[in-house]
């Protein structure tokens, strides 16, 4: 430090020091408050926005004719699709017929902790799309459950559950081949794939069970 | 600033006190992220956004900054423009955010910021702070980018894998053949430090090479 340094008693030095600190968190604290309310309007269209882009990779957007984002149902913690917290499922309808329903659901069982899922599934229960939301999987190894860490392209791994359904569906075909099923995975990995069919095969089974209830849930209608 | 005063700033941040293989800082990090060489690039290009921006702010306060209370006003500085440069990019440069996001709030826990503020940026004026922040930055991206490139190779057969979003359209290389079984180890932590002690030995063989061809002359050892 380059300051002179006058001669002060120690009180003085503390209250001196205290008072310099205190103006620095007050001046950085402003700063982020600004920058907050500066960005706030925009990060949170981008959240609606990353969120309609999920919701578009597991349900083609021409299907329904409502706003899925606001048309939700809050669901209490449910371990039938391994939410130990309260989830939002978004109802998407044409007309005023239910066309599906898009929920979250989390595989508390893989490899590196918990994968998080969104599912959507149909009104008649075929599986429309699924996704790997959040994982911790070994990178190179378990992660082929994302399409964009997959290296087969063309037919990623999450695909083969499309148009799976709880009904006609033998119980076998949610088990990966090694456990006599019909899934395929890569090996060296197979906790991974298990864990995610297992959630999605409950996931199916709550929605079918619950659907109607779902729909008619009068829900929330704004966000 | 002078050209020679350049010149040491330079050679400072990018090898004779590299960061990350001579300093060895931000292990934590480093460990992390450098599973592949495109993770590595943009771990530092984010730290070496942060760096050149906290010591810059650093350098022009630091005679109003008391010497008692230099480190909590450091970490406030350091942290409060870590998390405003992370919400302007969220909301404003959202496609590049979603590439360096998860980056910027690891570089919080990264000590080299603020090693450098507290070596640097604390006794130099800004212009010089600012390249030394720049310059650590730029010594950082090679060796990360050198580790993570090592890392997927030998874990994967693989190079850049992941540049496809950070440039659409570009694709990774493949340099092993598709039957290469792999390499776990390459790809977790201790890989890292495995391949990371590697490049220490690899920087001190060099360094020692080069002493003994000038002799006569004998290298000054220099530290900030």
């Amino acid at each position: 430090m380059t300051t002179p340094k006058p001669q002060y008693s120690a009180p003085q030095m503390a209250v001196r020091t205290a008072i310099i600190l205190l103006i620095f968190m007050v001046i950085f604290t402003a700063m982020l408050s600004g920058a907050y309310l500066l960005t706030k309007p925009a990060l949170e269209a981008s959240a609606l926005e990353e969120k309609m882009k999920l919701v578009n990779e597991v349900l083609p957007a021409s299907e329904y004719d409502n706003t899925l984002l606001t048309d939700t149902v809050t669901l209490p913690p449910s371990p039938e699709i391994g939410q130990d917290q309260p989830s939002t499922i978004y109802r998407a309808r044409r007309g005023s017929k239910p066309v599906a329903l898009v929920l979250e659901a989390v595989a508390p069982d893989g490899y590196a902790g918990k994968i998080r899922l969104i599912i959507a599934i149909r009104a008649d229960g075929r599986i429309a799309g699924v996704r790997a939301i959040a994982h911790k999987e070994t990178p190179g190894l378990g992660d082929y459950i994302e399409p964009k860490k997959d290296k087969n392209k063309a037919r990623p791994w999450i695909s083969q559950f499309i148009d799976m359904a709880i009904a006609g569906t033998a119980e076998t075909a949610w088990k990966v081949k090694k456990d006599g099923g019909q899934l395929d995975y890569y090996s060296g990995a197979t906790v991974t794939p298990r864990a995610v069919a297992k959630a999605i095969q409950k996931a199916a089974r709550f929605a079918s069970e619950q659907q109607e209830k779902l729909f008619a849930d009068k829900g929330a209608t704004t966000k | 600033m002078t050209g020679a005063e350049f010149k040491t700033i330079a050679a400072n941040g990018i090898w004779r006190q590299n960061t990350s293989i001579v300093q060895i800082l931000g292990l934590c990090p480093l460990l992390a992220v450098t599973t592949n060489a495109v993770n590595g690039i943009m771990l530092s290009l984010a730290t070496i956004l942060v760096m050149a921006m906290s010591n810059v702010a650093v350098a022009a306060l630091r005679n109003l900054i008391p010497h008692e209370i230099r480190i909590p006003v450091f970490i406030l500085i350091v942290a409060s423009l870590v998390t405003v440069v992370d919400m302007l990019f969220n909301a404003f440069l959202h496609e590049l955010y979603l590439v360096l996001g998860i980056f910027i709030p690891l570089i919080v826990t990264n000590c080299i910021v603020l090693a450098r503020v507290e070596a640097f940026a604390a006794k130099n004026p800004p212009l010089q702070s600012t390249f030394d922040g720049i310059f650590m930055g730029v010594g950082m991206l090679w060796t990360l980018g050198l580790l993570g490139a090592l890392r997927e190779l030998i874990g994967n057969g693989t190079l850049f894998s992941g540049i496809d979003m950070v440039i659409p359209g570009l694709s990774p290389l493949r340099l092993l053949p598709e039957i290469y079984p792999g390499f776990l180890l390459a790809l977790l932590p201790p890989g890292a430090f495995i391949l990371l002690g590697c490049m220490i030995a690899w920087k001190n063989w060099l360094d020692a090479r080069n002493a003994k061809r000038r002799q006569p002359k004998a290298a000054p050892t220099q530290s900030q």
